[in-house]
């Protein structure tokens, strides 16, 4: 049987036909060709993209007036002379080597511009990804303890209002509410203006993530500001993954309290919430890994809309500032960017997931 | 009407249809004891409703501007959701945005799981190397985050609600393909397809004729259960200007649009917004039911 790389959505996670010799070492071998056939792909199809766009990059270069053999000498730098598989053989080699082109818009790599916003949309999705999971996994595990109740019907309509919600829409709501009318929270950015400054000028800074910076400078103050302005970004994208990850705990758990081992638990004596939160749980864990990595790499995705509301410098404010400047070559490094990290979360889980459930490995 | 429910009931049905036909009626009857699932049916009846009688709903047009009216809060006699600001009816926009919503899932329904369905069931059925390129694909377009290659493909293609809908489709096929392919390969090696193969009949007949009818209905709740994510692609790059242009009441760029003034003038922002999300949980909530209705994993329970 041909066991699917990528586990979906509503489905756990398939276990595996058994194999001879390092079945674990043959697997990750396996699937790290896997992950290299899907990111040539991956780069196969940005490259298209890049070729059919309207756009004359090498015109964007040498300008409109230009003199035909400025313009041939751009176009040859390039390497736009090459036949289109040595051209993309160029542009593989290149991403491999960090190479992403160059911004149309500010004449600069697009690997460094990159490295410099990626750091606040991954703080962004990281701090949502916690808010899901530890609001989401006992919300889920409620449900399922409770199957038909009042908590489960509310919880899984929250859920499902969570599926349901225009983010873009729902981060507008939150900024009027909370920061316009309540003043509970900080406006759009990262920071107060004021702060900006100083974190730019007398603070070293470590990881690029404000938060952590802050807290290894000892500068409280800016931390707790910085803290007030992510909150809201955060505690959005973290509602969007608590809807997926509560509804697969529930799943994942009702699945488990059948089980005979947990009758034989609950049998011998064994208090309910040990039973749920040791017993079940450690078997649960298994299966929720993957859905926590994936929806991980869904909220990086789903940072592209939320940064543009809350002026959020990260990547998807880079791609989108990017788009509307016609810079494509912008637009497809940040698309590979978000890409390689989607594929690359999707392969760890799953390794990670053999390591965990010795029954996966076969 | 009881003789029509003896005939829908009845244990021993004449023929194919009647069949067919008893096994929706009891489908139906199960779906109607579940008071999520009908809620969403009635707001996606109504979503059909205002877009096919757009005009008997709407109190004004939607793209005549009147600067005397212009930003009038939710309340005002005559617009009862206020006015843009461009003074044109919120709720008429809203009520004629229903339509190109839909037109939009329309479009993409027609589009994107036929394309899964082939791609799936050409794949199991032919099985070795035609089935590791075609997956292989699909992982491919799997692994793109949907809205961002949705956004690269726009930007290539330029904004439009029709180049929106080809980004969408473009973006949603891979996983109808994968459900056709597992579907797919549980009739494979049936008796019947052997019996129709024996008869003479290509592979052609057997994949459109006798392997896809078996794929669809797990295709079909999963269109259902993606329409809310579609609606909301849709409405997102329509937020970022790239998919319907003005004056189009699109619900999304309606969103766009008052975004300026939302501190002072947040009804602009707020109500196409509401709107999005009443119909995407409406999809989501019937998708739900149906799942828990149709499939027969879930059905055992």
């Amino acid at each position: 049987m041909r066991r699917p790389f990528f586990s979906q959505m509503t489905s756990a996670p398939p276990t595996s036909a058994p194999s001879r010799g390092f079945p674990l070492l043959r697997q990750i071998a396996s699937g790290l060709f896997t992950l290299a056939i899907t990111l040539i792909g991956l780069l196969l199809v940005t490259f298209l993209i890049g070729r059919v766009v309207p756009i004359d990059p090498v015109l964007s270069i040498v300008g409109e007036r230009a003199t035909a053999a400025q313009y041939e000498a751009a176009r040859q730098a390039l390497g736009l002379d090459e036949p289109l598989w040595r051209q993309f053989a160029i542009y593989v080699t290149d991403a491999l080597q960090g190479d992403l082109g160059t911004s149309i818009r500010t004449r600069e790599p697009i690997a460094g511009e990159i490295a410099r916003y990626f750091p606040a949309t991954l703080e962004l999705a990281t701090l949502g990804t916690i808010i899901g999971v530890l609001v989401g996994v006992p919300a889920g595990v409620l449900a399922a303890t409770r199957p038909g109740s009042l908590a489960d019907q509310i919880v899984r309509l929250v859920g499902l209002m969570g599926y349901s919600m225009p983010v873009f829409w729902l981060g507008l709501i939150g900024l009027l509410v909370f920061y316009g009318h309540l003043g509970w929270v900080g406006g759009p950015g990262r920071l107060d203006p004021a702060y900006e400054m100083m974190l730019e000028f007398s603070m070293t800074q470590y990881t690029g993530a404000i938060l952590i910076d802050t807290a290894l400078n000892g500068a409280w103050d800016v931390f707790t500001n910085a803290l007030s302005h992510i909150i809201l970004p955060a505690g959005l994208l973290g509602y969007v993954s608590m809807a997926y990850i509560s509804r697969m705990t529930r799943s994942f758990m009702m699945n488990e309290l059948g089980q005979e081992y947990i009758t034989t638990a609950r049998v011998k004596g064994m208090p309910e919430w040990r039973v749920i939160w040791v017993h079940a749980m450690r078997n649960v864990m298994v299966p929720l890994i993957t859905v926590i990595a994936l929806s991980y790499a869904y909220l990086l995705e789903g940072s592209v809309l939320t940064e543009t509301i809350f002026a959020w410098p990260g990547l998807g404010s880079y791609i989108t500032d990017a788009l509307f400047t016609a810079d494509m070559p912008a637009v497809l490094g940040g698309t590979i960017v978000v890409g390689v990290v989607f594929v690359t979360l999707n392969m760890a889980s799953d390794i990670l997931y053999r390591l965990i459930d010795p029954r996966a490995r076969g | 009407m009881t003789t029509l429910r003896a005939w829908l009931t009845d244990p021993n049905p004449g023929s194919r249809r009647p069949a067919r036909l008893g096994q929706a009626w009891l489908a139906w009857l199960r779906l109607r004891r579940t008071p999520l699932a009908m809620s969403g049916l009635a707001i996606v009846s109504l979503l059909l409703a205002m877009a096919a009688f757009a005009p008997l709903f709407a109190t004004h047009d939607p793209t005549v501007q009147d600067l005397t009216q212009r930003l009038l809060p939710p309340g005002t006699p005559g617009h009862w959701l206020g006015t843009d600001d461009f003074g044109r009816d919120i709720w008429s926009r809203i009520v004629h945005g229903a339509r190109i919503t839909l037109y939009i899932v329309a479009l993409v329904a027609l589009t994107a799981p036929p394309l899964g369905l082939l791609i799936g069931t050409v794949a199991g059925y032919f099985g070795g190397w035609v089935d590791e390129v075609l997956m292989r694909l699909t992982d491919i377009f799997l692994a793109f985050p949907r809205l961002i290659l949705a956004l690269a493909l726009v930007a290539v293609l330029g904004p439009g609600i029709f180049n929106a809908v080809i980004a969408i489709a473009l973006t949603a096929w891979p996983p109808y393909a994968r459900v056709a392919r597992a579907e797919t390969l549980t009739v494979r090696n049936s008796d019947y397809i052997a019996a129709v193969r024996l008869q003479g009949a290509g592979a052609g007949r057997i994949i459109l004729g006798h392997v896809m009818p078996m794929c669809l209905p797990s295709v079909i709740i999963r269109v259902t259960l993606d329409m809310a994510g579609v609606i909301l692609i849709a409405a997102g790059l329509g937020f970022l200007g790239l998919g319907a242009q003005p004056p189009l009441p699109e619900w999304g760029l309606m969103i766009s649009s008052g975004r300026k003034f939302l501190f002072e003038q947040w009804w602009v922002a707020t109500m196409p917004g509401l709107a999005i999300f009443f119909v995407s949980l409406g999809f989501n909530l019937l998708g739900d039911g149906l799942r828990d209705v149709l499939d027969p994993r879930s059905a055992s329970r």
